[in-house]
């Protein structure tokens, strides 16, 4: 930043001084100058339609526009609000225009309508936002950026013939500072012209006791002052819209049709729709891009600011350099952000320290269950040792009662055998003792060899043995 | 505005032209215009011609003693003209005493200095909270004289026109052109412009025609663009020639007719060519009658752009080598030294959430083994 020397130069400043020409110097061609460009970069318009689902405010856009934009009926079961833009590229004569419809999708549908209101404040500052950005990058192109701000909101209102709904009530207070708002009587066709008036009436006072704020055809310029006037005093409009042609004398017109009689779109007499194309599109659509980017993104861009931390230099403060106010701000905010950092360590350390804690508790309580664990599994261990040694014993105490038993077998008389021979055919017992079946099962036992490995695998060859022995009480056969 | 036949297609929003208009010219329009080059080139006498009025009354001429030391000044004269209904603010910023000293080293930097302070001012008016009366006085326009008695650009013309042509657009006249005759012209013409592509000086370029514009025009664009630079006479004598009274130069030698005009239109940016000595009317076409509002856009969306951009990369490198601060003009960050912080902060961000998690389910763990 250069830091000026004052005495280097001298703003002779005259008061400025309204010379005469001797001729003419040509340079009232500066708004066709101005004109020229514009028309060679092409115009953007983008409108917001709000309303309830069905209200008309596709097949509105369809007359204004007298283009068929696709577009399907609307669902009534959308679960909030949500915006839809779509953009198309339009051509009159030599002019195009960039234009964006965004829809409300889903608007007054939902039960509890009290967020309606939020998809669509939220959308609208986007756009500003988005513009912000562009405004504050290094390298900007704002010359051929598309802007997508909103540069008009019609909100249709539903031709109740009595008031305004809570909703729009909510829904337009919400919008009057950040968009242009034109209310429009949607389907005006089913209004009487007593009940138009007083319902007109009825929504301005609404709106005035509330201060809603809507848009003002403007009334500076001379040359439109007034129409806009005029017009203004015709608010809200009441329209009618309609795509299909009906024939009425030897011309087509736009119209619907009913059993009664014809609702031209284009007959003043029957709706405002005239009045509503004639100050939207053909007077005053560039004082709302105008008021669009000099008021409401202006207000915008102010608070974003302000909320950043920005602050207005004071008009009357000499023109310092911004060389200062860079130290200055820098200072500042150095020892801000220390102190922050010097928190948020705080806070990570104390973290920190609170989770090693509590992992810490929780170790020691898994490590006491383990040990624990540990401890019950010794028990059964124990447990399981104790019964094996008592099993041991008892297979021992066996093996003594078989070793007895076969040495008391070994010593009986041979004739025992042939008495047993002489009985009966499947008798595997040669000891022919006839006594307690114990001491059967034992000679059995004596005579079948015993193959098993094991003193668990012993066991169940005797109880199987058993099982299997042919016995019937009295004594083997 | 309705068409037979086309009654039903029209919308209307052809008429978007129109409401521009209506909205400017109540709006009004301004224009910054600086002019320089050493005393006596004909300066003042050449803006009096061109905005057809005397601005510059009673001023003081200095004499060569007191030219010894002679420091730039800067001058603004502001006027306020009205034509068919078309206002335009005008400021004339003269530079007296350029080049007058015998030590010129650097004599431009006060212009320089002050075209910056003017782009700084806006800058800081953009930049600010409340912007509804921001007074453009960048300068749109620096004509500067070249003495047709040298055999081209002196070294003194071209170090000026270099510390300025990012800066301005810097429309090169050759001054006092009534000394040279046509193939003078022709052959001084010539090897100023190579001399200006030799040095790489970046004069105001015309844009280009559209391609849909007829021929004539076109060819008259051709021509314009072979006049550079344009050789002028500014009077402002009026004198009677043919029955009529023009601007002109009285000679022993009959009248160089400087200003004597036929027809022009104005709308379409057609102009006549007309019978001139010199190419005063061309200029004046140029810089007023079709090209005014190109100026101001060039000088808006580039000059001025650059400047702008020049002092964000500054303020944010000072920014980055101090590495945590605030900026006290709403500016975005620049993305070359925060995409390392952002990264870092990023990968810092990660971690913590890995180390989240493993702990999640650490505790999950402990819970399940509890169960």
């Amino acid at each position: 930043f250069h830091a000026l020397e004052c005495e280097r130069f001298s703003i002779c400043n005259e008061e400025k001084r309204n010379l005469s020409l001797g001729g003419h110097v040509g340079f009232d061609s500066l708004p066709e100058q101005l004109v020229s460009k514009s028309v060679t970069q092409g115009f953007c318009f983008n409108i917001l339609c709000v309303g309830e689902t069905g209200i008309g405010k596709s097949t509105l856009m369809n007359t204004l526009f007298n283009t068929m934009f696709e577009n399907e009926e609307a669902s009534h079961y959308q679960n909030g609000v949500y915006l839809r833009p779509r953009t198309y590229d339009l051509q009159e004569t030599n002019v195009r225009l960039k234009l964006t419809i965004v829809d409300t999708v889903g608007f007054g549908d939902q039960i509890n309508k009290e967020d309606s209101y939020k998809p669509i404040v939220d959308y609208i500052d986007t756009q500003f936002e988005n513009y912000l950005q562009e405004e504050l990058k290094i390298k900007r192109s704002l010359f051929n950026y598309h802007d997508t701000r909103i540069h008009i909101c019609l909100y249709f209102i539903a031709p109740t013939g009595h008031s305004l709904k809570s909703l729009d009530l909510v829904t337009m207070k919400k919008l009057d500072s950040k968009v242009n708002i034109i209310p429009i009587i949607a389907k005006a066709d089913t209004i009487s012209k007593s009940e138009l008036h007083k319902f007109k009436i009825k929504i301005m006072s609404e709106l005035v006791s509330n201060g809603v704020q809507i848009y003002q055809f403007p009334t500076d310029d001379e040359t439109v002052s007034e129409i806009n006037a005029s017009m203004n005093a015709h608010l809200p409009f009441a329209v009618v819209g309609s795509v299909e042609e009906v024939k009425v004398g030897n011309k087509a017109v736009r119209a619907r049709q009913y059993p009664w009689g014809v609702v031209q779109v284009e007959n003043e007499s029957h709706c405002d729709f005239v009045k509503l194309r004639e100050m939207l599109i053909r007077v005053n659509m560039e004082d709302l891009r105008e008021q669009t980017h000099a008021r409401h993104y202006e207000l915008y861009r102010r608070c974003k600011l302000e909320e950043m931390g920005f602050k207005d230099t004071d008009p009357d403060s000499e023109p310092f350099s911004l060389q200062e106010t860079y130290e200055a701000k820098r200072k500042e905010f150095l020892g801000d952000l220390q102190r922050k950092e010097e928190e948020m360590r705080q806070m990570f350390v104390n973290k920190v320290k609170e989770t090693e804690a509590e992992l810490k508790d929780k170790e020691r309580e898994l490590h006491e269950k383990f040990e624990q664990l540990k401890r019950m599994h010794q028990e059964e261990k124990k447990k399981v040792e104790d019964k094996r040694g008592y099993l041991e014993e008892e297979m021992n105490a066996f093996n003594k009662r078989k070793a007895a038993a076969e040495t008391l077998s070994l010593s009986q008389p041979v004739k025992k055998d042939k008495d047993k021979k002489n009985r009966s055919v499947n008798m595997e017992n040669q000891s022919g003792v006839s006594a307690s079946s114990s001491k059967v099962m034992m000679a059995k036992a004596n005579v079948e060899p015993l193959n098993c490995q094991s003193w668990w695998q012993a066991i169940q060859c005797c109880t199987c043995l058993v099982h299997n022995a042919t016995w019937r009480p009295g004594g083997l056969f | 505005q309705t068409k037979q036949g086309e009654r039903k297609q029209y919308v209307g929003f052809a008429t978007l032209p129109n409401q521009v208009h209506r909205k400017s010219v109540k709006k009004g329009f301004d224009f910054t215009l600086m002019v320089a080059g050493e005393s006596g080139m004909g300066k003042s006498t050449l803006v009096n011609s061109l905005f057809l009025t005397d601005l510059y009354k009673d001023r003081k001429l200095l004499n060569a003693e007191e030219r010894i030391n002679q420091t730039v000044e800067i001058i603004k004269h502001t006027v306020d003209i009205e034509e068919k209904g078309v206002k335009l603010k005008l400021t004339i910023v003269d530079t007296p005493g350029f080049g007058d000293a015998v030590n010129n080293n650097e004599c431009w930097k006060p212009i320089t200095d002050y075209i910056d302070q003017q782009f700084e001012q806006y800058f800081r008016d953009e930049s600010g909270l409340n912007r509804k009366n921001i007074q453009d006085n960048r300068v749109h326009c620096c004509l500067y004289f070249i003495p047709p008695f040298g055999h081209g650009l002196r070294p003194v013309d071209v170090e000026f026109m270099k510390a300025l042509h990012e800066k301005v657009n810097i429309i090169p006249l050759i001054a006092k052109a009534d000394c040279l005759t046509p193939n003078e012209i022709k052959k001084l013409k010539d090897r100023i412009r190579e001399e200006i592509d030799k040095f790489g000086i970046k004069v105001y370029q015309f844009p280009e025609c559209d391609s849909d514009e007829d021929e004539e025009f076109k060819q008259l664009d051709k021509e314009l663009k072979e006049c550079t630079p344009f050789a002028v006479i500014g009077s402002n004598t009026v004198v009677e020639a043919r029955g009529q009274r023009v601007r002109g130069r009285l000679y022993p030698w009959g009248i160089v007719e400087g200003m004597h005009t036929r027809i022009f239109h104005v709308c379409s940016a057609l102009f006549m060519e007309n019978q001139s000595h010199c190419d005063f009317v061309k200029l004046r076409n140029m810089l007023i009658r079709s090209h005014m509002h190109d100026l101001k856009d060039v000088t808006c969306d580039v000059h001025y752009e650059n400047y702008r951009a020049q002092c964000i990369q500054e303020m944010t490198s000072k920014l980055a080598q101090d590495n945590r601060m605030e900026s006290p003009i709403p500016i975005l960050p620049l993305s070359t030294p925060d995409v390392d912080t952002e990264k870092l902060i990023k990968m810092k961000d990660e971690e913590l959430k890995r180390m989240q998690e493993m702990l999640n389910k650490m505790q999950q763990q402990m819970h399940d083994k509890e169960q």
